[in-house]
């Protein structure tokens, strides 16, 4: 655990100094400012638009940071021949993976948590200066908890993708990993579409990689419940729980198999 | 006695080529042993093996066959770690980290506590030469030669029974050189075990108990300096004075070389079949004054040139054989 915990911490430490997240954390922070002025010409919709977009943002820069360290995580140190001195030191090959992923899941997590924050500060406002007989018209709380359920799938999600970004970066370059992880993303968000591939389409290889694709790459789009929290609409926890057991299933399968692929590994 | 480092058949092929793969043996069969306390210098020229042996001893790279040990456990072993320090060839860092930092990092994987690792970083510090100011710099402003000291430093911040050294004098100005020239005889009084590569044989000549010559994968020699070279003589050196020029015209089919010293004073090269006793009482006879008779030896340069190019064209004739064979 010493080990993981200070190669976690070190990733942290490079994370900040490449100051990505810093830049990444204003521009959503600006983003949530620019998606308040929106709301302002949209009577009555306005609490609705910043949620929304609000989350929106807090995925997507959230997913940017996952992808963009993520996939340089374990190349750019093989790469850079920084690993020689440090696989050298009591330090074995699944921890260094493994601190590796926590260190980049800290970031995220301090990231995301900046966003909420930032979110949730740009909704107190708006509740504080709203009027009463506006607010009884929402269909939930300015500040409403529950939209926690949302950010915390969306961090779930983003702890998927960084597991993807660090399996691709064991084996591949980072233009590569960038690439691939980025189009696993983007088939997992279409995952219940490749389930129903049979309805649309006759051919029998076609209908057969659609079953593969559909029964291996995550299924993103349990993770997305924006919508019904904006909309105030119920989220249960058990689904939730659910959905947060299958990702952390995904997590450790991929973490595995980095770790069983890096473990083989030559450094040329 | 548990040898420090004993490596048996160590062998390594690669597959080159994109399309078409083809083996590339980089190391073949090396085996060697190395005893606690010694400074053994592993040597040979670029290309030859020896950042492969030291990856395989690391376990940066995985042998195809062969086997390895440091301190009687197998290469890899985290626990064998704990007593070993590498300093890799031409050493990355961290550059966002500040020299301080990147030890104290590394000091925390060896278990130290934050206040013993601070300590450990700054008096390593010292000692390589980075001075309170400059280690609070972060890494991408040091030079090359700044980046080898700190390398130094982290391989010696847990104490280490056995230090790996690839190429620790790349980079170095003479002075940086000579200060780890220092470092490493001291190591070897506090009863430590150095292995080091180079090609500057210089340093061998200078540190080394004993050494290892590896050339094309393959072992060429291996002993004690004074060994390898005590074998090697190849003639004799004899300066005499007050030679008259009518006997040194007599005497010059005999001789490979002679060299006027100074007006009185000549040194005369005979081959290593003319026994220097006979032409000493020769040229005494005839007034002449003996200075100095010495063998000639060859100097590890001349050693590791002569061996590099036999194996080199050991391998040449293999594989004209091996070619005519296909034909």
């Amino acid at each position: 655990m010493r080990a993981i915990s200070w190669v976690a911490v070190n990733v942290f430490k490079e994370s900040v100094r490449d100051r990505v997240p810093y830049n990444l954390a204003l521009f959503a922070v600006l983003l949530i400012g620019s998606s308040f002025l929106l709301g302002q010409l949209t009577a009555g919709q306005d609490v609705k638009i910043i949620k929304d977009l609000g989350l929106a943002a807090i995925s997507v820069f959230g997913l940017f940071i996952a992808i963009f360290i993520g996939i340089g995580l374990v190349s750019k140190e093989v790469e850079r021949r920084s690993i020689y001195s440090l696989l050298s030191k009591p330090i074995s090959r699944p921890q260094f993976i493994a601190g590796k992923y926590a260190g980049l899941v800290l970031t995220l997590a301090v990231n995301v948590a900046v966003m909420t924050l930032a979110l949730y500060l740009v909704l107190a406002y708006l509740t504080y200066v709203e009027p009463p007989t506006s607010r009884a018209a929402w269909d939930a709380p300015g500040t409403d908890p529950r939209m926690l359920k949302a950010i915390g799938l969306i961090f779930v999600e983003l702890m998927i993708i960084t597991a993807i970004a660090l399996f691709f970066s064991t084996f591949s370059t980072p233009m590569l990993s960038a690439a691939l992880t980025f189009g696993l993303f983007i088939v997992g968000h279409f995952n219940n579409d490749l389930k129903n591939f049979d309805k649309i389409m006759e051919s029998k290889p076609a209908i057969l990689l659609a079953r593969g694709a559909y029964h291996t790459v995550p299924d993103f789009s349990a993770f997305d419940v924006k919508t019904e929290v904006v909309h105030g609409l119920p989220v249960a926890a058990g689904y939730v729980a659910a959905t947060v057991g299958y990702g952390f299933a995904y997590i450790a399968a991929l973490v595995v198999l980095s770790v069983v692929i890096f473990s083989r590994r030559d450094f040329k | 006695m548990t040898a420090a480092i004993s490596i048996d058949n160590l062998t390594k092929d690669y597959q080159i080529g994109f399309w078409r793969k083809r083996p590339y043996r980089a190391l073949d069969r090396l085996s060697l042993e190395v005893q606690p306390g010694e400074i053994f210098g592993f040597l040979g020229p670029n290309g030859a093996g020896k950042t492969t042996t030291l990856k395989l001893l690391m376990q940066l790279i995985f042998p195809s066959s062969g086997r390895a040990e440091i301190l009687g456990r197998p290469v890899g072993d985290v626990g064998a770690r704990q007593r070993i320090g590498y300093l890799p060839e031409n050493p990355y860092f961290y550059d966002y980290l500040t020299a301080e930092e990147l030890l104290r990092y590394f000091a925390r994987l060896f278990g130290y506590s934050g206040p013993e690792a601070r300590t450990r970083a700054a008096a390593l510090l010292d000692r390589v030469g980075i001075g309170p100011e400059r280690r609070r710099q972060q890494l991408r402003k040091y030079s090359k030669g700044m980046i080898q000291r700190v390398g130094i430093a982290q391989a010696l911040l847990n104490d280490p029974e056995v230090i790996f050294l690839d190429e620790p004098m790349s980079g170095l100005d003479p002075l940086g050189r000579k200060e780890v020239r220092s470092l490493i005889l001291e190591l070897r009084d506090q009863g430590r075990t150095v292995f080091f590569s180079s090609h500057i044989l210089a340093d061998a000549e200078a540190l080394c108990s004993r050494v290892a010559v590896v050339a094309g994968g393959q072992l060429a020699a291996s002993g004690r300096l004074s060994d390898i070279l005590a074998f090697q003589v190849h003639g004799w050196e004899l300066v005499m004075a007050d030679l008259r020029p009518e006997v040194l015209a007599r005497i010059q089919p005999q001789l490979r070389k002679s060299t006027e010293i100074s007006p009185q004073r000549h040194s005369l090269e005979l081959p290593l079949e003319l026994p220097p006793e006979r032409l000493l009482s020769e040229l005494i006879a005839t007034g002449a004054t003996l200075v100095s008779l010495n063998p000639l030896r060859d100097t590890l340069e001349d050693f590791f040139v002569r061996r590099v190019k036999e194996i080199g064209e050991g391998a040449r004739a293999a594989g004209k054989e091996g070619s005519r064979e296909g034909d």
